[in-house]
């Protein structure tokens, strides 16, 4: 148990279904899906008034586990487990901290790779396309099963942050605070050819034979193909020069087409280890949905006017796949609606990755930030 | 309390929306929050700051002055505040003539180039003058604009920019003989002459 000091500890993965027969839930592409499981993850105590809540919604390829451990001998605690836990940013001494699994994923949560209760068959392609906007409208049913009103903040990074903003947009009365990392109104033409770019190497594996592969085999090549694009993205030049170099793998230089240098093996490890714990439909179904989100121009407020909700936007220097200027177009609509808001662009050498890497910083604007907004809203009350 | 805090303190309307150019650490704005009950913005350029800022509960913008000047609608805030920070910015009329687009009014904040003992130094040592306004050597100053009182009227004169008070500083009360040459700080509210 020493490796859970300074954690949360042991978390079990909890699940709420709902839109069960005759209830299903309409999506934003006009479809409707039920029944809809969402797998999610609780940290700290919700106090009397349930008042301290937070929303924690995961980047593309994360899941409900967020913080702690699951087992006794588990290795690798949740993925934000820096900043999770007693006495860390999200404080689970004073917080109680949820983690939703998004709608389309593949972590306990329905997506293309549950079974089609019409045909008793994984959905693959039959799965409906989902937004960002449907990941939302399954949190808020999570939050209203928890009893919680109105959430002290939402927070992501990444496409956690999309989700951070749809809230704004979706729910502008029910959260006090937003935190967006490392995020977008919506996607440039760069991060949508990045992301058909990844869908294409999952659909030219002949393996992945038009999603119906459940079962049968696993179009491992294309999903790993894909995630190495992806991690490429996640760094930056500077960051793959500190950890890789032109490092070999072995003493000299082989003359042929097997991994020769560190960032070729790190690359192909990452994208075997991704394989074993991501379906490839997901993988589709996800990235799309990033594309299709767009808060742009008056969206994220749809209902006009201002909102009564503090901000803290976070962005990082040598993020090439989320650049700065993304987060300052962010900045840029809540200062046209004079809503109150803390921008800061952390220098980093990390790329994209930095959200997940730069503790201490995040930590202390993330700390005081929410500190302020309880005061605010105690003062509120 | 720092003698400009003190008056900016005092200048302001209670419950105000300011924005704070080039904020610093947060101090002044978070003194205003706390005394004068204001709402509103700080912008810094500094990252250190910025979480200093963060620290004391002020909202702060991580950006140039310029740019966070962009984007707010006319008439934003009753105040927008440049202490000590509008002779580190290069395009001064394009800045003031912005604040006094989103702000009602301006308190602008400078050092006094013509203190008499920056005129001494530079008299007699024939180096760039070192002083308690303008600490920094001519090789590390932050300041790209080096102005006296007398140079800061004129230029709100030729802008079509009101002066509404002028208060010179020394370091531990006002100075009200031969500003321009007693004074180190002067402190300027402004409002548009159109407005």
């Amino acid at each position: 148990m020493d490796n859970f000091q300074n954690s949360v500890g042991l978390v079990e993965v909890q699940s709420l279904t709902f839109a069960e027969p005759p209830d299903t839930l309409a999506l934003a592409s006009g479809k409707s899906l039920g029944p809809i499981t969402i797998a999610y993850e609780t940290y700290g105590t919700l106090n009397r008034d349930r008042s301290n809540a937070i929303l924690m919604t995961h980047a593309f390829s994360g899941d409900a586990h967020a913080a702690a451990y699951h087992n006794e001998s588990d290795k690798h605690p949740g993925w934000w487990d820096s900043m999770i836990g007693p006495g860390k940013a999200f404080d689970t001494d004073q917080y109680f901290v949820i983690c939703t699994n998004v709608l389309g994923g593949c972590a306990g949560s329905t997506g293309p790779s549950s079974i089609n209760p019409e045909t008793g068959k994984p959905y693959a392609l039959d799965f409906p396309m989902v937004t960002i906007v449907d990941m939302v409208e399954c949190q808020r049913h999570v939050v209203d099963h928890l009893g919680i009103d109105k959430l002290l903040c939402v927070t992501g990074g990444s496409m956690g942050g999309m989700q951070t903003l749809q809230w704004v947009a979706s729910y502008p009365d029910r959260i006090h605070a937003a935190i967006p990392i490392a995020t977008a109104l919506k996607h440039s033409p760069q991060q949508i050819a990045l992301d058909e770019v990844g869908r294409q190497a999952v659909m030219a594996d002949a393996e992945w034979d038009r999603g119906n592969y459940y079962g049968k085999g696993l179009p491992r090549k294309g999903l790993a193909l894909a995630r190495m694009i992806g991690h490429i993205t996640y760094m930056s030049d500077k960051s793959m020069e500190d950890k890789f170099s032109r490092n070999l793998k072995d003493k000299d230089l082989s003359f042929s087409f097997i991994e020769d240098f560190e960032v070729e093996g790190y690359l192909r490890y990452r994208g075997d280890s991704f394989v074993k714990r991501f379906d490839a439909n997901s993988y589709l179904y996800i990235t799309k949905a990033m594309d299709y989100f767009d808060l742009s121009g008056d969206l994220l407020f749809p209902h006009g006017g201002t909102v009564d909700i503090r901000f803290l936007v976070i962005a990082f220097g040598s993020d090439w796949l989320y650049p700065a200027y993304q987060s300052r177009e962010i900045v840029h609509l809540l200062k046209t609606r004079g809503v109150e808001a803390t921008y800061c662009e952390i220098k980093s050498t990390y790329g994209h990755d930095a959200f997940l890497l730069e503790i201490e910083e995040e930590t202390h604007l993330i700390k005081h930030f929410l500190d302020k907004t309880v005061q605010l809203v105690q003062k509120g009350k | 309390m720092r003698l400009d805090h003190e008056i900016i303190v005092g200048l302001i309307r209670p419950g105000s929306r300011v924005l704070d150019l080039g904020c610093g650490d947060g101090t002044l704005h978070a003194l205003l929050e706390k005394n004068n009950k204001t709402r509103g913005q700080g912008v810094e350029l500094s990252e250190t700051c910025v979480y200093h800022c963060v620290e004391k509960g002020v909202s702060v913008f991580h950006s140039n002055i310029e740019n966070g000047l962009q984007g707010y609608p006319d008439q934003s805030f009753d105040y927008v505040i440049l202490n000590q920070s509008l002779q580190e910015v290069k395009n001064i009329g394009l800045v003031l003539n912005e604040s006094l687009r989103v702000g009602a009014k301006a308190i602008v904040g400078i050092p006094n180039f013509a203190y008499w003992d920056a005129r001494f130094r530079l008299l007699f040592s024939g180096k760039a003058p070192v002083t308690p306004s303008l600490p920094y050597n001519w090789s590390d100053t932050p300041n790209v604009r080096f102005m006296s009182l007398m140079d800061f009227k004129i230029f709100c004169r030729e802008h079509e920019i009101e002066i509404e008070k002028t208060l010179p500083l020394g370091v531990h009360h006002r100075i009200s003989f031969w500003p321009n040459l007693f004074a180190q700080n002067g402190l300027f509210l402004l409002k548009s002459i159109h407005s």
